[in-house]
């Protein structure tokens, strides 16, 4: 075992890991940070989707030791000062684009870091930006309306298909 | 998954050492050797990541060409090989995800020669030069049949040399669930001939077509190829598509990379 420190959400953070401790595992386990969920935990589902400075990665295909102190945001990350739902959050609320919650984690990531890059995107590019993330509950159309939303875009002119 | 050592050096000399001990191997963005390790199909027991060397990342024009660390990230090769190389920029931004273009890097995707995979085209239809610790290997010799290459025990790759085309371009038929090619074709036109590249189509792995690559020279043209066929014989067959349909697919996705060529 060995004290790997990183920042998480601002904060400096230390916790104890093998060379085989996940990312994921140091963050929910190390840290006691349970937003972050473990889907497929074979890097297919994006449920598990952290910004490590400033990218996203998915936490269950990155060791914390590789990692050693980066820059780490997660969902616990995503609010605002107040505690009130960050911006991408809220449009995720608004639109409904969430149904058990389970990707949603992964989802407000990769959002996030997709609107980083690209603040308004077309919705063929939303759907492209968000390829790495599945939705069991398959609530893509209100997904893609809530990314839209949060990029301050009419996201009811969006096709209902 | 087993526990190992893990080494993070800073220098392309340092790795030399640390790959020499018993059991070692390389990680670079670990988008592979990750899951592989979960399954236990692989369990190294000193980790040596690439990631941390300076050396080995970033994208510039040099001698012979485009030159890219190894341990650059996809999306990274996306950004900044736009302006010098459009279609590998392409490629790059179309492999997998977006978290997986953040991690995975072109060095560990070449050294894992999966035979689905997209830089492997690259490399091969633009005759790359695949630069190690200790040698320049040239593409054709690099490449010997799935997940196969010339590496060596503890030889690892630093850099990639692109010659650039004057048009080139990558056209992947994606396997929907994986995000790999289902099948995959490079074509690049140099002053002095084309080269055809073709992923996720032959048991043997990445392979040129060289009776495209003659037509093609005489006359870049989708209509060039027109009247070949590719033979079946070598060909994957699996769920996703049998033998023939890759066979065809070879053929098909040619002549669209031939008309998309920029
Ligand atoms: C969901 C998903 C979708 C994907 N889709 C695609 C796709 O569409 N197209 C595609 O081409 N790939 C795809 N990939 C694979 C991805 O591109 C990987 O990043 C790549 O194959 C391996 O690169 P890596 O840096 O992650 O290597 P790693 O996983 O770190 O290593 C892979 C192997 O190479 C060895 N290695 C690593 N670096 C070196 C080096 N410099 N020298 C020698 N050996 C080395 C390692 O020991 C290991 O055996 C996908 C992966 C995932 C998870
Ligand atoms: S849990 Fe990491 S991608 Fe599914
Ligand atoms: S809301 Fe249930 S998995 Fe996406």
């Amino acid at each position: 075992m060995t004290k790997v420190t990183m920042t998480v959400n601002g904060k400096s953070v230390s916790a104890e890991a093998e060379g085989r401790t996940l990312l994921v595992d140091y963050l929910r386990g190390g840290l006691g940070l349970t937003g972050t969920h473990v889907g497929c935990d074979t890097s297919q589902c994006g449920a598990c989707v952290v910004h490590v400075d400033g990218k996203a990665v998915k936490a269950c295909t990155v060791f914390a030791m590789d990692v050693m102190g980066a820059e780490v945001r997660t969902i616990e990350g995503m609010a605002n000062a107040d505690g009130s739902l960050g911006l991408v959050q809220q449009a995720f609320q608004d639109h409904h684009g969430l149904q058990c919650g389970f990707c949603t984690p992964g989802m407000v990531m990769t959002t996030a870091a997709l609107l980083a890059e690209n603040p308004r995107p077309t919705e063929a590019q939303v759907r492209h930006g968000l390829e790495g993330n599945i939705c069991r509950c398959t609530g893509y159309h209100n997904i893609v309306k809530a990314v839209l939303a949060a990029s301050g875009q009419d996201a009811d002119a969006i096709a209902a298909e | 998954m087993h526990n190992f050592e893990f080494v993070k050096p800073a220098t392309i000399a340092d790795a030399v050492a640390a790959l020499a001990a018993e059991g070692a191997q390389p990680l670079s963005g670990g988008q592979t050797l990750l899951p592989t390790m979960k399954q236990r199909l692989a369990a190294p027991e000193v980790l040596v990541s690439l990631t941390g060397i300076a050396e080995m990342q970033g994208v510039c024009m040099g001698e012979g060409g485009l030159h890219i660390g190894a341990a650059t990230p996809h999306a990274v090769v996306a950004a900044e090989a736009a302006a010098h190389y459009p279609a590998l920029a392409a490629l790059a931004g179309g492999i997998g995800d977006p978290a997986v273009r953040n991690r995975g890097t072109i060095g560990g995707s070449v050294a894992n020669n999966d035979p689905a995979a997209c830089y492997p085209a690259a490399v091969l239809a633009s005759g790359a030069t695949v630069v190690t610790n200790t040698r320049r290997i040239a593409a054709e010799d690099y490449f010997q049949g799935m997940f196969t290459t010339a590496l060596e025990e503890g030889e690892f790759i630093t850099q990639v040399i692109f010659p650039i085309p004057q048009r080139g371009a990558y056209v992947k038929f994606n396997q929907p669930a994986s995000r790999f090619a289902l099948t995959a074709v490079f074509v690049a036109q140099f002053a002095d001939g084309v080269r055809v590249a073709a992923t996720g189509a032959s048991n043997n792995g990445v392979f040129r077509w060289e009776e495209a690559e003659e037509a093609l020279s005489a006359e870049f043209s989708a209509g060039a190829i027109a009247g070949l066929t590719v033979s079946s014989d070598d060909m994957i067959s699996d769920l996703h598509g049998s033998a023939a349909y890759r066979a065809n697919l070879v053929k098909v996705l040619t002549g669209r990379a031939v008309t998309a060529a920029r």
